[in-house]
Parts: C-alpha cells; sequence; structure tokens
C-alpha cells in the first residue's frame, strides 16, 4: 500500500476539519455581528480600577 | 461665564448647571445617572467617549403592561423556571461607551447573569434569573438612560431565522474548489508519468465526489431558478448557466467512468465558486436600517385601558374595542382613532406626516392614530379599532403584500434571451457541421460549446458592479435596499416630491419678528435669557437672533410650558405663549409663535416658519431637464406661491392629498408609463413609497424610524440625488462593457470549442480569466464612478 493513500486520507480530513469548524463557526452567529468583538475585546484593561474584577462573562473567546 | 456641557449627555447645561463632584449636569436625571455608575464603580464610561450618555425619560407607568404574561412570553426568546433571554432594541446605542455599559449591566444587577450587545443591529441580549423580571431589567436600562424600544412589531413578528444557506453554499462551494483544484492539478502537465497513471482513477473519484455537494447543494438556486424561468416561459440567465453546469458534470462524469479524460471538475468547481461568490457580494444589509417597517414598528404593545369601575388595567392594542376609553401618558403613540375626553392634549404627528408641529386638541377633538403625546396625561375614547383607522386602513391596499420585483426584467436577464439562443444555434451548427465530418467528436463538440459559453462572466458583471455601487451610495448617505433598485433608477422618467418634512427641513430655522420694535437693551436681555433657557423654541430663536453682549440678569424665573420672566436692572421682560405673555390677539392654531412684553406692555411676536431644504431650488432645476417633477403634498394650498417662486415653472403642484390619494396618482400615472420615484418621509407617504418604481424614505436621522421604501436617504444628501441618479445610469453603461468584454472570452472560447480541441486546461484558465477580469473592470470602473459623488 503506498504511502500516498495515507497522504490523501490525512490531507482530506484536515481539510473537512477546517470545514466542519466553518460550519460551526457559521451556525453559532460568529459571522452574523462584525463589529462588536472588534471593540469589546479591547475592555478588560478598563475593566480594573480600584479593586480586580471579574472577567467579563459575556466576552466571547473565539 | 461660558456655559458648561454636561458631562453625562453633553448637552448645553444652561445657566444653571447642577453640580456634583466637580461634574457639571444639565438636569437632574443626567445626574442621577451619574450617581449610579459612581456607585458601582462604572465610570469608565466616561472615559471610553466624551458625555456618551443620553437623558432618560419620564416612564412611569409606561412598562407596566411586560407584567403580562403572554406579552413576556413573546418578548422573550427563552424561557424556564429560573433563566429568561430577551433581546431588546435600544436606539441610543451609538458608541463603545454603550457597549461597554451594556455589557456591564450584572455589575448593576446581580440578577442579571450576562449581556451581549450587537452594534450593527442596536440590541442588547440579556439573560436574567427569574428573581428579576422583564419589567424592572427595562426600567434598569430605561433609568441609565438606555431606554428600550419596544413595539406592537415585536409582538406579531414571532423569531426571525437568519438565512445563513449562502453562506453555507458559498463554504461547501469553497472547500471543493479548493481541494479539486489541488487534485486536478497533476493531470494538467500529464506527460504519462508512471505513478500518475498508476493513480489517475483514485484521483478524479475524489474529485467527482468532492464535486457532489457542489453540484446538488451550492448550485441548487440556479436549477429552481431556472426551472421557473422555463415553467414561466422566460430564458432567464439562470438557463445557460443550469445548462453548463450539468453539461459539465455529466461529460466528466462519463470521461473518468470511461476513461476518456480527466473531466472538467476543475471547471465546475470554479464556475459555481465565482458565482456564488458574486451573488454574496451583491448582497450588502445594513443590519441598523429597516426597509420593511409598516406601523406596527411605531405603534405600542400594549395601552392602558379605564374599566367601568374606573380601574386601569392595561391591554394589548389589538384588544382595544369601539367604545374603550383609554389613557394615553407622556411620549406615548395614540393607536387608535377617537375622540379626546379630558386632559391637556399636544400632539405630534411627525409619524404621520414628517411634521414636527405639535397641535394642540381640545376635549371633544378627533385624534388620529399615530399622533405622540407630548405633554402629560389625557383621556380618549376609541372610535375604531386599530386595523380600522384612518392610518392604519392604509395598509389593507393590495400594493403592500405585492412583490415589487414582479415583472421586472434586469439587464442581465434582458440579455441572456439573446444568449442562449446564440448559444443553442451556435452548438447546433457546429455538431451538424461535424456530424459529417466526423461523427466520433460531434457529441464532444456539442458538449464543449455549452461548456465554454456557460455565461459566467455575463452573470457576474451586474452583483459586482451594483454591489459595488451599493457600497459606494451607502458611503454617501444613500441606503439602497438591493441592487434591482439602482436598476430601477436608471430607468426613472417622474420624480415626486412629498412637501413636509420632504422638501422642507424640520428644524425650525427661520422667524419673523412682527410689532413694536424692540430696543438694544430689550434686544440685550431678549438674547441673554433665552440663552438660559432649555425650551427648544428658545434654543432655535437665540442662535437666530444676531449675537450681542450677554447680560447677567438679575432674576431668571422659567415656567415650564408657559414661558420665562426676566429682572435686569429696571426691566422686566416676559417671553413665551401667547396667554402667558399677555397678548391682545387670538391664539393662533396655525404657526408657532414665541411673544415678548416688556414692562407688561405687549411688544410683539416671533413667528417661526418651516424652512425649505438648501438646494432645492437648484436640484429642482437640474432635474427639470430631465424628469417630470411633482409636489404631492397632503397640506392645504398655503404654501403655493412660495413653491410657485422657487421651483421651475413646469413643476406640477398639488395639494390636499390623502395618503390614498397619493397612492392612486402614481398607479394612474404608472398605467400611463411614468418610471416614477417617490420621495416622502411619513407615514402617510407609505402607500405611495410602495406603490412607486423606487421609494425613497428622506430621514434626519437615519437611526430613527422610516416608513417602508426601497432606498433611505440621509436629509444632508438631498441635494444630491441627481448625482446618484446619474451613477446609476452610468453603472448600467458599465455592465454592458462588460457584457462586451465576455463576449470577447466567449467568442475565444468558442474557437477551441467549435474545432473540437478544448481540453481541460483551457477550460481552467479560460473560464476564471473571464471572470476575474469582468471583477475586476466592474470594480475599478464603480469606484472611478464612487469618487465623482460627493
Amino acid at each position: 500500500m503506498s504511502v500516498i493513500y495515507i497522504l490523501l486520507t490525512i490531507s482530506i480530513i484536515v481539510a473537512i476539519g477546517f470545514f466542519i469548524a466553518f460550519i460551526l463557526a457559521v451556525k453559532s452567529g460568529q459571522f452574523d455581528d462584525s463589529y462588536t468583538p472588534s471593540v469589546r475585546m479591547l475592555f478588560e484593561d478598563e475593566l480594573v480600577k480600584e479593586k480586580p474584577k471579574s472577567t467579563n462573562k459575556t466576552t466571547k473567546t473565539n | 461665564m461660558e456655559n458648561k456641557t454636561c458631562f453625562h449627555c453633553g448637552d448645553d447645561c444652561g445657566h444653571h448647571p447642577i453640580t456634583f463632584q466637580d461634574k457639571s449636569f444639565c438636569c437632574q436625571g443626567c445626574k442621577t445617572v451619574f450617581e449610579i455608575f459612581n456607585e458601582n464603580d462604572l465610570t469608565c464610561y466616561y472615559d471610553l467617549q466624551k458625555s456618551p450618555g443620553a437623558v432618560p425619560k419620564e416612564i412611569e407607568g409606561k412598562y407596566d403592561f411586560l407584567t403580562q404574561e403572554n406579552i413576556i412570553d413573546k418578548l422573550t426568546e427563552f424561557r424556564d423556571d429560573n433563566l429568561e433571554i430577551t433581546t431588546l432594541y435600544i436606539p441610543h446605542i451609538h458608541c463603545s461607551s454603550c457597549i461597554w455599559i451594556l455589557e456591564n449591566l450584572n455589575k448593576l444587577d446581580p440578577n442579571i447573569t450576562g449581556s451581549q450587545v450587537n452594534f450593527g443591529k442596536k440590541t442588547v441580549r440579556v439573560t436574567y434569573k427569574n428573581t428579576t423580571n422583564l419589567k424592572s431589567v427595562v426600567l434598569l436600562l430605561s433609568a441609565i438612560g438606555y431606554e428600550p424600544y419596544i413595539s406592537l412589531d415585536d409582538f406579531s413578528a414571532g423569531k426571525k431565522e437568519i438565512n445563513r444557506s449562502l453562506i453555507y453554499k458559498l463554504g461547501v462551494a469553497g472547500f471543493g474548489f479548493g481541494n479539486i483544484m489541488f487534485l486536478s492539478f497533476p493531470e494538467y502537465f500529464e506527460v504519462n508519468e508512471f505513478w500518475l497513471e498508476q493513480y489517475k482513477p483514485l484521483f478524479r473519484w475524489l474529485m467527482f465526489a468532492l464535486s457532489l455537494p457542489i453540484v446538488f447543494y451550492s448550485a441548487q438556486d440556479y436549477f429552481i431558478s431556472a426551472y421557473k424561468g422555463l415553467k414561466a416561459k422566460i430564458l432567464n440567465i439562470d438557463i445557460p448557466i443550469v445548462l453548463g453546469i450539468t453539461v459539465l458534470f455529466v461529460r466528466s462524469t462519463i470521461e473518468i467512468t470511461w476513461d476518456l479524460g480527466s473531466g472538467f471538475f476543475d471547471s465546475l468547481a470554479g464556475l459555481i465558486f465565482f458565482l456564488l461568490t458574486g451573488k454574496f457580494f451583491q448582497q450588502k444589509t445594513y443590519d441598523f436600517l429597516s426597509f420593511e417597517r409598516d406601523y406596527k414598528s411605531y405603534f405600542p404593545i400594549a395601552i392602558t385601558k379605564i374599566n367601568h369601575e374606573g380601574y386601569e388595567e392595561t391591554i394589548q392594542v389589538y384588544d382595544i374595542k369601539k367604545g374603550d376609553r383609554i389613557l394615553i401618558r407622556n411620549e406615548e403613540l395614540i393607536p387608535v382613532d377617537g375622540i379626546l375626553i379630558n386632559g391637556n392634549a399636544k400632539i405630534d404627528y411627525s409619524f404621520v406626516t414628517g411634521e414636527s408641529q405639535t397641535l394642540r386638541k381640545h376635549s371633544g377633538d378627533k385624534l388620529f392614530a399615530g399622533g405622540k403625546q407630548t405633554q402629560g396625561v389625557i383621556e380618549m375614547e376609541a372610535l375604531k379599532s386599530v386595523e380600522q383607522s384612518y392610518l392604519t386602513q392604509l395598509w389593507s391596499n393590495d400594493v403592500f403584500n405585492k412583490d415589487k420585483e414582479e415583472g421586472f426584467t434586469n439587464i442581465t436577464n434582458k440579455i441572456s434571451k439573446h444568449f442562449t439562443l446564440a448559444i443553442l444555434t451556435i452548438s447546433l451548427i457546429a455538431t451538424s457541421y461535424w456530424l459529417f465530418r466526423d461523427p466520433s467528436k460531434a457529441m464532444n463538440v456539442f458538449t464543449a460549446v455549452l461548456i465554454i459559453a456557460c455565461p459566467c462572466a455575463i452573470a457576474l458583471s451586474a452583483p459586482f458592479t451594483f454591489g459595488n455601487l451599493l457600497r459606494l451610495f451607502g458611503k454617501h448617505k444613500f441606503y439602497v435596499k438591493n441592487a434591482s433598485v439602482i436598476e430601477k433608477l436608471a430607468h426613472i422618467n417622474t420624480i415626486i416630491f412629498d412637501k413636509t418634512g420632504t422638501i422642507t427641513s424640520n428644524r425650525k430655522s427661520h422667524a419673523k419678528y412682527a410689532g413694536t420694535e424692540l430696543s438694544e437693551e430689550e434686544h440685550q436681555v431678549l438674547k441673554s435669557s433665552l440663552r438660559g433657557s432649555n425650551h427648544p423654541l428658545s434654543r432655535t430663536l437665540y442662535s437666530i437672533l444676531k449675537a450681542n453682549n450677554i447680560e447677567t440678569l438679575d432674576t431668571f424665573e422659567e415656567h415650564i410650558g408657559k414661558g420665562i420672566v426676566v429682572q435686569h436692572k429696571t426691566l422686566n421682560m416676559k417671553i413665551g405663549s401667547a396667554s402667558f405673555v399677555g397678548s391682545p390677539e387670538e391664539r393662533s392654531v396655525l404657526n408657532t409663535t414665541v411673544h415678548v412684553s416688556s414692562n407688561n406692555v405687549y411688544k410683539g411676536k416671533f413667528t417661526f416658519y418651516n424652512s425649505y431644504r438648501k438646494g432645492v431650488s437648484k436640484l429642482f432645476n437640474t432635474l427639470k431637464k430631465h424628469y417630470d417633477l411633482v409636489i404631492l403634498s397632503g397640506d392645504n394650498e398655503g404654501e403655493r406661491e412660495n413653491l410657485k417662486k422657487l421651483l421651475p415653472a413646469k413643476t406640477k403642484l398639488i395639494f390636499n392629498q390623502k395618503p390614498e390619494d397619493k397612492l392612486e396618482f402614481i398607479k394612474y400615472h404608472q398605467t400611463e408609463g411614468a418610471k416614477i420615484i417617490m420621495i416622502g418621509d411619513g407615514l402617510n407617504d407609505a402607500g405611495a413609497l410602495a406603490q412607486s418604481d423606487v421609494g425613497i424614505a428622506l430621514s434626519e436621522d437615519v437611526n430613527v424610524f422610516s416608513p417602508a421604501c426601497d432606498a433611505i436617504l440621509d436629509a444632508t444628501k438631498f441635494n444630491t440625488l441627481y448625482q446618484f441618479i446619474k451613477a446609476s445610469k452610468s453603472a448600467i453603461k458599465i455592465i454592458q462593457w462588460s457584457f462586451v468584454l465576455s463576449f470577447i472570452y466567449n467568442v475565444v472560447g468558442l474557437y477551441f470549442a467549435v474545432t473540437g480541441q478544448l481540453e481541460p486546461v483551457v477550460a481552467a484558465i479560460l473560464m476564471p480569466l473571464s471572470s476575474i477580469s469582468i471583477v475586476i473592470f466592474t470594480t475599478i470602473t464603480t469606484n472611478f464612478l464612487g469618487k465623482k459623488l460627493k
């Protein structure tokens, strides 16, 4: 059995993996709002004023 | 002394700012919001953006309906015993501070477990425990100046599913395209190499497998559209596309089955991927705008009814029956036609007519649905139900159920009829020729013609041109619903304008003084006292009067809703409404006036006028060369003479038009062949906007509501209207040129096809090349068009 079968299998599995990741990302609504996350990610630092605060729960970690 | 601006909302604080912690506030409301944030360590709200807030409004009793079970059910997207999730629309969301404070709601109320803002849509999705309720959440938001907008639309519409199928299809096509390219690459340089020969079948069948989802899932819309076209006996552009796709797929499958060649799976996948990209590009949406609004977006969900025993109860507006007594609070909208029973009504009909002038009504007067009470509480008796009211009746007209796209043949489909016929003729001629010369090649040539002539480039021209123009228009504050609107814009021959709010500006910027001349000193005191007042009319008048030295007044007393009394040295002045100042004349209902008296002697009055927008006259003079112009106004003829002076002579002026009349007027002219743009702004234009070929809503502030339409134009860009129409016309030219360009590619391709020498590699090069050069051509030319827009 040639190594090419293994290589092809791997390459297609990797490709399908990314494809599934894409579908899941679309499904979870990641592409619905393309502006707010870009602002949200800048907030964490400003929260710390007097006492350390818990991190923002709503912040997406994607 | 310089007036300070409010730390919270940025408004002018006037003469007597409220000071708290060395910060000035314009009113108690703003100060309260600051206190709330201050107590909860949330003051960095003010660090992110300067003065980001809004003044919290009077809301007492307004949200009592939110305790009703069926209403909560409709407004929440998830509800169980300990958790509720709701999405609220908040018009005030406008900056990063807004996002920050709204996503930290849990610091203000521990019962709220999370909140997430969608900035584009101006919504916040709040998750809260059952220890609190929807009403408290809404009240909390209102208390910090972020009052949600809850309308009848939220109640009747159910959950809107977001349609993401195009992204999925594009994803599938892109995935397949990439992998097929990678698998087909070795065979492009076929040199009878040993290993390549060995694995050829494997590579080919993998490509076949990858193309299956592309053909049967991604391309499915084209099959459906082609089928619909055939059924309606229209040769639309999707027919040659589907022919091409089918032939590509079938021929490739046959070729690999009998080992005749490597097939055209690469071209097939590329073709569908490019076509879908074009579709995606054309689909520009403005999240923060809605083009589909009807009266439901303006109307409240519930209203307070006074039942027979005199108790107040909250009922849904659909349940209002004839004869019900209902209570309208300050800032609430009147949902039905009725008669005023008691209270001081001051109604703002700006939603309906575009006229911002409030009207005073007395008990016994008729009130129409759509007006907004702006002062105190009134009681009224309903004369009709919601659907039968004067305004809402308009929506029972058929025009609102009609699809505007129907019956409109777009530029691509116009050409596709000839194109399809030409392709079929060429393929038949070429096939018959080869049948005589070399029958073994005949089938090959027949399919090759259909493959190479597949009008990918033609199908891409319009989406990319219009899609790009849509974006460019958006940058210039002209928000167009979809691409076909731009195309219709190019074929217009008549333009109809509404008057109030459309060619006139809502802001009163014109005031005339009538009465005894004011002395220098009186003038100065007048100006100084106006400066201290927060009333909108005082503000306007202040900005109109010429600047003089500002005097410090000895006393200053403002009587809310009546006027101002000031004392400066020996001069005592009263400024305000006629009855307050003691005007000798009857109160005029037609005009807005501010009266002035000094030392108890009546001096005179300032009368405010609607002013016409800047550049109206110039715009009309440019437009008159190319279009028929009409003014269609719901008002009386009072302004006829003024308009005659202002506008070119051949402009038709038609007054006293009811909403239905406007609609009928447009319908009548359309039957005579007119292609009409209607430009309006109020709900009373809604019928006309829907009936016209292109309905443009003019909006002072695109974030607030405008009626259903095809495009929304920012009022400041009103005088550039002609440029947009001109650009649309040029866009049609661009598309025609790109058709020419793609024909050239087709001729080259057909040469290969007809002579029977189409290799997969030629197809794989020619197809993307033509598509990409069309995309580049249209993008560059439309950007050039965009540069010309001001």
